[in-house]
Formats: structure tokens, sequence, C-alpha cells
């Protein structure tokens, strides 16, 4: 809720900054800019590039802020959790209203350091009350038993902490902790969180660069991050390719034949809308859960996008060429090399580029279930141990990889069909 | 050569919802070798279906195409086509374009290069040989059209409102290069239009075509074609009988078109 609020904050605060920082600039005076109607008119809005460079600082400075990262001084960071020592006393009163009172002292450390458990002071205790000193990480809580409070034998339960009234399942502040008593009696203690989060839940951005090198350079679980990212799209590529070479073939056989456009549509119409994920069960029980198993999932997701995509392209040849082809003397085959394939080329390629993306996904999904080496498999073991780090990198790189493979397919694109959108 | 025949051609579209569209009914016309038909007609009467016919694209439900002295059957290099626009192969560079015809019979290159370039040439494309055709302007393209179809050396030229896409003053420039096209391949023409001025202009005989069923309802000779050949067509334009055939077909024109709105009413 206080994240979601200061990046509102960030959101209005930076646009009212840089209105204020802009104004003071002669502004440009392209077309664009002398445009009076620009609400509504969705092309006069451009993404505003000091904007989306704001946006990433603003969600690594909130990254860092809230995990106490060392990439901002200390002065941006939210309240840290309590890390020091504190004490409390408390009152146990015996059944006939004789009172006595101890102390405990808690002494809060970070989670990376392990302090000795320090002895008590010889200082001699007349009461049933015992003083106490007791170790709590950051974060963690404390369980402070009765019987180590209060002397073997004696009836006294503990009615006060700090001074306040306590009975089970209450919880009372003193200073920088919470004391909260059990059900059975027994005080919980539980120093104060702050607005940081454990490295557990969300690590330092340090923490995942640091991750990224040590594991680029030494591996996880004996595999190289190389070999995980490169076995992801080993897979992503075969699958992909195996789906082109036969679902560019079977769009066009449904382009252009009647009998298999009316045999192959309704397996194609039924099995266009079913996630590839959905698949995972039943290939798993046909080809088991290896690489066999992964590489008909990802065929199986390109394989429809692609004939659909070759389809598309084949019927959306306009007739006017087809027959001006015919005019000018071609035969069928020459009409299908020289008119129908470079026609359908640009479908062919934005239906290359939804394929890629869908079995990028794919691929990561299914070596969730079960891999050996893959991006995938990466990040549910480590998240299996818990290493957040891990999680949180192996999801950047899939997302920048995922990314990259678009930007590729875009610049082959627009390297390969020129003419697309040009007819 | 003996010439194009269309020979008591009917079409009837039936259509899914069980009714039918007479599109042509009886059309019959004569073309000597070399001659230069325009066909006019209010949008509707069929002189698109009637082109789609004569190219071999559609089959007629009656009658027959002849062609020196053979049926035609499906569509051929004999019969060459200029569509409005869009039918260029934009994957291909203009010089692909031109000699798509060449290269599908299998034409050496370097016969084909030498039509390519004097087309280019004769069309005033040269310095756009290597130009994808996507980077010219409509009036190009039309050029490029053009060149394309005279590449493969058809006897019979047919072509659908070629100049209906472009600007008035690319349509004046394109329509003299027309004629000079003609004069120069001597190739028999069909050419279709909406302009009344055009068909006038380019036509050495012009069919007017009436709607519902598609039919031929009048035909006239006319001497501009010849005039425009070696004069400038605003020149043309000013000849006494060229306003009172524009005024009169224009009033028949007119007419169908009153009519059809009556009876859609
Ligand atoms: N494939 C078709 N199916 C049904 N009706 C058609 C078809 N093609 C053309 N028509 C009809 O035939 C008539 C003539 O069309 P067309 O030849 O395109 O006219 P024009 O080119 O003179 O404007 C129109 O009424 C049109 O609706
Ligand atoms: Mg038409």
């Amino acid at each position: 809720m206080i994240i979601l609020l200061i990046y509102v904050l960030l959101f209005i605060g930076a646009m009212i900054a840089y209105k204020f920082v802009s104004s003071f600039f002669r502004p440009s005076s392209d077309f664009t800019s002398l445009k009076t109607v620009t609400f509504g008119d969705e092309s006069a809005v451009r993404a505003n590039r000091a904007a989306s460079i704001i946006s990433i600082i603003a969600i690594f400075f909130i990254w860092s802020a809230f995990t106490g990262s060392s990439l901002i001084p200390s002065f941006l960071h939210a309240p840290g959790p309590f890390v020091g020592k504190a004490n409390f006393t408390y009152e146990a009163t015996l059944p006939s209203g004789d009172k006595d009172q101890g102390t405990v002292e808690a002494i809060v450390h970070p989670l990376s350091e392990k302090p000795e458990t320090p002895s008590l002071g010889a200082n001699a205790e007349d009461g049933f009350a015992n003083d106490n000193i007791v170790t709590v990480g950051a974060w963690r809580s404390k369980l402070i038993s009765s019987k180590t409070l209060i002397d073997s034998g004696v009836e006294a339960k503990i009615t006060s902490v700090g001074g306040k009234s306590i009975s089970p399942g209450e919880t009372v502040n003193v200073g920088d902790i919470d004391v909260r008593m059990t059900s059975k009696g027994s005080l919980s203690v539980e120093p104060e969180k702050g607005w940081q989060m454990e490295a557990i839940w969300l690590p330092a951005p340090e923490a995942v660069v640091g991750r990224l090198i040590e594991i680029s350079l030494h591996g996880y679980q004996n595999v190289t991050l190389f070999e995980n990212l490169g076995w992801s799209l080993y897979r992503v590529i075969l699958g992909f390719i195996a789906g082109c070479i036969v679902g560019i073939p079977l769009g066009y056989a449904m382009g252009l034949n009647d009998w298999f456009r009316g045999w192959f549509d309704p397996i194609v119409e039924f099995m266009r809308p079913v996630p590839p994920l959905a698949l995972i069960p039943l290939i798993i029980i046909w080809f088991g859960i290896w690489e066999t198993g992964k590489i008909s999932l990802l065929f199986l997701a390109a394989l429809w996008i692609m004939t659909i995509a070759a389809r598309a392209g084949v019927s959306g040849v306009k007739i006017s060429k087809v027959h001006a082809a015919y005019s000018l003397g071609a035969s069928k085959r020459q009409i299908m090399s020289k008119v129908i394939v470079p026609n359908s080329l640009p479908e062919i390629f934005t239906g290359a580029r939804v394929a890629m993306g869908v079995c990028w996904g794919t691929v990561v999904a299914a070596e969730l279930v079960a891999a050996e080496k893959g991006a995938g498999k990466m990040i549910i073991a480590a998240s299996k141990f818990q290493n957040t780090d891990i999680v949180i990198m192996g999801i950047i790189l899939i997302g920048i990889i995922g990314y990259g493979i678009d930007i590729l397919m875009r610049i082959a694109e627009n390297w390969l069909v020129p003419w697309k959108g040009k007819g | 050569m003996s010439g194009l025949e269309i020979d008591n051609v009917s079409m009837r579209f039936e259509l899914p919802d069980g009714g039918h569209v007479q599109a042509l009914k009886n059309v019959s016309l004569d073309l000597k070798s070399g001659e230069l038909l325009s066909v006019l007609g209010p949008s509707g009467c069929g002189k698109t279906t009637l082109l789609n016919i004569v190219a071999g694209f559609l089959a007629p439900t009656e009658g027959n195409i002849i062609l020196n002295d053979k049926k035609v059957y499906g569509p051929g290099p004999e019969r060459g086509m200029v569509f409005q626009q869009g039918a260029l192969f934009e994957w291909m560079s203009v010089r692909k374009n031109v000699s798509f015809g060449p290269d599908m019979k299998g034409m050496p290159k370097k016969e084909s290069d030498e039509i390519v370039d004097h087309l280019l040439d004769t069309v005033g494309l040269q310095d756009f040989k290597e130009k994808a055709v996507y980077e010219l302007s409509g009036g190009m393209q039309q050029r490029v059209a053009l060149a394309r179809c005279l590449a493969n050396d058809p006897d019979v030229i047919l072509m659908d409102e070629p100049l209906g896409a472009l600007d008035a003053l690319t349509r004046e420039k394109m329509q003299g290069l027309v004629l000079k096209l003609w004069k120069e391949t001597g190739k028999t023409i069909i050419l279709i239009t909406h302009s009344v001025e055009e068909a006038l202009l380019l036509g050495e005989r012009l069919v007017v075509m009436a709607p519902r069923p598609g039919r031929i309802h009048k035909e006239y000779n006319l001497p501009f074609a010849d005039l425009g050949v070696n004069a400038d067509l605003r020149e043309v334009k000013k000849h006494p009988d060229f306003s009172s055939k524009r005024e009169e077909i224009l009033t028949m024109i007119w007419d169908m078109e009153e009519e059809i709105m009556g009876r859609q009413e």
C-alpha cells in the first residue's frame, strides 16, 4: 500500500517537475508539436522519453529504498527493521495477589550476524520473576517460555508488560519491540519490522547483480547460466522450426485447396484457442516429460499459429495480382512461387513473431514442471531453496531474452519483407 | 490476324439467397485487329464482368469469346490486363515487374533486358528501373503496369479503368501515353472507363452499356483518337463534335442512372 502510494507520488511529482523544467526551454516546433488538438488525436501522443527513463529509475529507486540497497544513500531508505538492544519489564502475580517484577533484555541483530548468547549478570534475583536476555534476528521473533521467567513450582502468571496489563492473545508495544502473550501465557518478543523487505522476499538490486555475475561464472547447481538459457532457446528454436515446417505448408494447402480447408478447418479452429500449457498433462502422458515432450509441446504451440498465418497470407493475396500473373503467362507453380509465397511473407513473419513469443513463454512454464536444465528449471530450483535473488535474476533474464527475440524478428522482418503493408 | 469476337455472351450470377443477377445479356462485339474500343456505362452495368469473361477469369453462362479463330477457355498471355491499381508485385523492382512475362516464358535475360529497357524508355521510367514499385507515385505505377503488359507482347490488351485512381492532371498525361502506345504497338485494346471524356478521346469506337440486364445500348464510331495521336488532347477537346457528343452521352447515362434510382424507390 505504502509502496503504491509512493509510486503514484513519484509519477505525479516527476510529471510536474518535468513540465516545470521543460518550460524553461524553447518548445520545439516540428509538425506534431504545432498541433493544437492533441487530446483525442492518437498520432499526436508520442511516448515522452524522459518519462520512460524516469519510470525505470523510479522502479529501481523503490526497489532500492525498500531493500536497504547500498545503491542509494541510506537517508533515502525506507525505515528498516529495528536493530540493537531493548528491554522491558514485566510483572507476574501469584494467585494470592503477591507480585514480582523482572526485566527482559532483547538483543536484535541483523540476520547476517550471529551473536553469541550473552550470559546473565550475576545480580542475585530475589523474587520469583527472573530477569532474562534473548537474541532475536531482525524480522524474526523469539518465544520466552513462562517457565524460564518464573521460578519453577511457583503458580504465578504474567499480568503486565512495560506497565501495561496483558492477557493471552494480546500484544503490548514497548518501544522498539512488540511483546505478544501466547495462549499458554509465554511471551513472544517481536522487534519492529520497519518498511523494508527481507532479502528472502525481495533482495536488493546489487544482490541480484552479484548473483548474476556469480552464476554466469560458476553456474548454479553445476549448470552454468549460459547452459540453462541455451537449453531453453534451443528447445524454442527446435519446436518453432518444426512448427513452421509443418504449419506453413499446411496453411498454404488450406488457402489453396477446398478439401484441405474443409478437412483441417475444424481441427485448426478447435486447437487455436487451447492454450499450449493446457496440453502439458497430456503431453507428459504421451511423450514423457523430457526432451521429446517439451519439443512436441512447443511444436504444437507454434503449429497452429503458423498454419493460420500462412492461410491468412494466401487469402490476403489481391485477386488482381493473381489475375495479372495468369495473364502474363504464369503457370500454377509460378503463381505459387512468384506471387503467393512473397505476398504471404509479411503475414508469416507476423505469425512467426507471435509464435516465438508464445513458445518462449511455454518453454519456461514447461521447464517449471520438469526439466534438468533450462531457464525455468533454474528459477524453480532456486525458489525451493528460497534463493529469491536467483528467481528475480531469472525472471529479468527471461524478459530480456523474450524482448530480444522480438526485436531480432522485427529486424529480420524489415530486412526480408520491406514491402510489408505497401501493397 | 482476325481479331476478337465477343459472341452473344450472357452472364447470370446465382446468388446464395436463391435470387440471381443478370449481369450481361446477349452482348456481341467484333473487334478488328488493332482497334481501340472504349466501353462506357453506369456503375454496375457489367463492364468488369465483360472484361473478366474476355480475359478468361470467368466462364460466361452463354456465348463464346473467340480470339484469332480460337475459342477462349482460360486466362492466357495473348490477352494482357491492366487493372486500376494494386496489381503490381510490390516485392519486385520496377525492372522485375516489367520482365515478369518474359521471365515466365523462360526468355534469356539478355533478350528480356532489351525489351524492358525499351519499354521503360517508352513510358519514361528509365531512371526508376531498380526502384521498388511502392516508392513510385500512382501515375508511375500505372506506367509500370502498361509496360509490364506490353513486355509480354499480347494480341489484345484489356484495361479496366486503368486511369480511374489518378488525379485529373496525371490522368490527362496518361491518356496521351495510352494513345501513343496504341499507335506505336498497333495492339487491339478494350478500355473500360467511367469518364465520358476519356472514352471519347481514346476510343476509335465507343459502346455505351445499359444496366439490368447489362447490354449494349449504343455504339459510336469516333474520329478523336486518330486526331489525338498527332495533336494535343486539349485541342481535340475543343472540337465542336466533341462537346456535342459528350453532352449526348452524358444525358444518356444520366437518364439510365435516374431510371435505376426510380426503380429502387
Ligand atoms: N461474383 C458476383 N456474384 C454476384 N453478382 C456479381 C458478381 N460480380 C458482379 N456481380 C454483379 O454484376 C453486376 C455487374 O457488375 P460489374 O461487372 O462489376 O459492373 P461494373 O464494372 O460495370 O461497375 C453488378 O450488379 C454486380 O452486383
Ligand atoms: Mg467495374
